[in-house]
């Protein structure tokens, strides 16, 4: 009980990256994989945004850093901002994958008029 | 000083790339010389930097002067040097020859396609001279997804094939970034080099055993290892022929080379070999990909799905050598990615030239196809020897390594599949070169005998087809060469 309360943020990305990872494998519907495919990836940034954040800590700014640094710098006191940059980058993936996605979906679309696999691959034999 | 040839490697293509849309808004026919140009530079730079690296060991190259690990840096040393130059070569040579298949297949999307290509090509090199590894995991997915649109824009079944590839593709990524964040969580860096310091400390944590596995399965999916192929027959056999020649050589063998990494740089062999057996597993894994492609291939009558499969069991031979962990499976399976490389570079090629001269791609409609395209056909004979493994070609000498490789291992079943797989591919090469060049036995007497007059593929398709040829044989012949000036330090010490 004690691992599940704290660590819970990492349940919650766990559970939610099966699910995602349940409707890419098994759905039968283009639209749903690929709502599969987004809850996945949002799992993932999740869990690293996650791992930056710190009960109480403060953005990672140095208030009058230059000159005398009076005071060393806690590292307590500030959220890790490295995980929260690369995912910046990561959604900048995930979202230009989410538009050549979209873009597949639509020319399947326009050829079969239908966006069933199992429907798809009738047409297809 | 740091000379700027890492970064020119990659910012060449990145930059030609975004101009290539809005010169072809202004002049179509400009796109070609200039992808052309811009791949020329990257050769150019990667041998210079192959140069460097052979006179004064790795190169470093700090992106923004910030220095690693907080920065971002370019690692160059023996093994990403050989990969630059092999993945900017074969993508020169297939730019060269896509000019008349791209304006046959896709006259409306000339501009766009050269975009992607380039993109791809930045991808792929950008993942070879990293040295951190979250660039790697942004690099792939430029290189995939600019795979997965070219893959798209093929014949009928593409678009379908191109979905599926990205499904499994975004898998195989996503696997991999949560790898890196992982270890990010234990050690604090990114950057491999110091990973592979900190590492040693924490073989036996769980979370770092979870991120191994994690990054096996991701770079797994990506190279198309055997049990997570599924998506590579379809995408590769329904992409237009220029994008077939450029990602089935080159995309497998860059997974091939993170695998490298990942398992013998970033982990110490004293992890994947000797904490848990990760690399005994992949041999399995491999030796069971060699076979399943050979069987696979044999039943298939498109030449190009065929191919498919023979690539399959390509990647097998690949992940075999790594497997093995020791110095001679290793120098095979890293001399199996140059040659590789090659081998499926000229065959796809060839079936592009078949298909814009003749538009066949079954196997048996290939009757008198040496008398058609004499050269072509030659080109495509000497690459099946050397696919094979016959002595003067080059796909001999790698195999001739993963044998050793395999007895030194003690492992005996493999050495015998290894040649087993030999057979099953001269079967399967017989097959098509029986067809195309033995005449069936009615012809003779039915009188009439047709002449038919030589008909080449264009000189833009025969001469990178005939470069990859020559390259085959005498990459064969210096193969003694390559092993004794690269591919030594390429092997991690220890091994």
């Amino acid at each position: 009980m004690e691992l599940i309360i704290s660590k819970y943020n990492y349940w919650v990305y766990i559970i939610l990256m099966m699910i995602g990872f349940y409707a890419m494998i098994g759905k039968r519907n283009l639209v749903k994989k690929l709502v599969g495919m987004n809850i996945f990836q949002t799992a993932i940034i999740l869990y690293f945004v996650s791992t930056g954040a710190k009960r109480g800590a403060t953005i990672p700014i140095v208030e009058h850093g230059h000159g005398e640094v009076a005071h060393a710098i806690q590292a307590a006191h500030y959220v890790n901002p490295l995980p929260h940059v690369l995912m910046l980058t990561a959604i900048v993936v995930m979202v230009s994958t989410f538009g050549v996605a979209l873009a597949i979906i639509i020319m399947l679309y326009r050829r079969y008029n239908t966006l069933e696999e199992d429907e798809i691959l009738e047409l297809r034999k | 000083m740091t000379l700027p040839f890492p970064i020119l490697i990659i910012i060449v293509p990145l930059i030609t790339a975004f101009f290539i849309p809005i010169v072809g808004w202004w002049r179509r026919g400009l796109c070609y010389p200039l992808v052309i140009v811009a791949l020329s530079v990257s050769v150019v730079s990667s041998i210079a930097i192959l140069h460097m690296v052979g006179e004064q060991g790795t190169i470093r190259y700090y992106l923004g002067s910030w220095d690693p690990p907080w920065g971002i840096e370019y690692v160059i040393d023996h093994l990403n040097a050989f990969m630059a130059v092999i993945v900017s070569a074969i993508s020169l040579l297939v730019a060269i020859s896509s000019k008349r298949s791209v304006e046959r297949e896709l006259p409306q999307k000339i501009v766009y396609f050269y975009c992607l290509f380039l993109l791809q090509v930045t991808g792929l090199l950008g993942i070879v001279v990293t040295g951190d590894m979250f660039n790697l995991y942004v690099f792939l997915e430029i290189a995939s997804l600019a795979g997965y649109a070219l893959i798209a824009i093929g014949e009928d079944g593409a678009p379908f094939a191109s979905f599926n590839y990205m499904i499994y593709g975004t898998i195989g990524a996503c696997f991999y970034l949560l790898s890196v964040g992982y270890l990010y969580v234990v050690t604090g860096s990114l950057n491999m080099a110091d990973l592979s310091t900190i590492l040693p400390r924490l073989y036996h944590s769980k979370v770092v055993l979870m991120a191994f596995a994690f990054f096996i399965v991701g770079v797994g999916l990506k190279m198309a290892l055997f049990p997570l192929h599924v998506w590579l027959p379809d995408a590769y056999t329904y992409a237009p022929s220029a994008v077939s020649a450029l990602v089935a050589p080159l995309m497998t063998k860059v997974g091939a080379y993170v695998l490298i990494r990942i398992i013998f740089t970033v982990f110490k062999p004293s992890f994947s070999v000797a904490v848990i057996p990760a690399t005994t597993i992949l041999s399995w894994v491999a030796i069971i990909a060699i076979l399943f492609g050979c069987i696979l291939a044999l039943g298939q009558t498109d030449l190009k799905r065929m191919l498919a499969y023979v690539l399959i069991a390509e990647v097998g031979y690949i992940a075999l050598g790594v497997g093995l962990a020791n110095k001679a499976g290793l120098t095979g399976a890293i001399l199996h990615i140059l040659n590789d490389a090659l081998m499926m570079a000229c065959l796809f090629l060839v079936v592009g030239a078949i298909l814009y001269k003749v538009g066949l791609r079954n196997v048996h409609q290939f009757r008198y196809l040496h008398r058609k395209m004499p050269i072509t056909m030659a080109a495509f004979t000497i690459t099946a020897l050397s696919v094979i493994g016959i002595p003067p070609t080059c796909g001999f000498f790698s195999k001739w390594y993963l044998v050793l490789g395999a007895i030194s291992a003690g492992r005996w079943l493999f050495t015998a599949i290894l040649l087993l797989s030999s057979l099953l591919n001269a079967i399967l090469f017989f097959r098509v070169i029986e067809n195309v060049y033995f005449e069936p036995a009615d012809a003779h007497h039915g009188g009439g005998h047709e002449e038919i007059s030589i008909d080449e593929a264009p000189l833009s398709m025969l001469i990178p087809i005939l470069i990859v040829t020559a390259g085959i044989l005498s990459l064969g012949i210096l193969s003694g060469k390559i092993i004794s000036s690269i591919i030594e330090f390429a092997v991690p010490p220890g091994l």
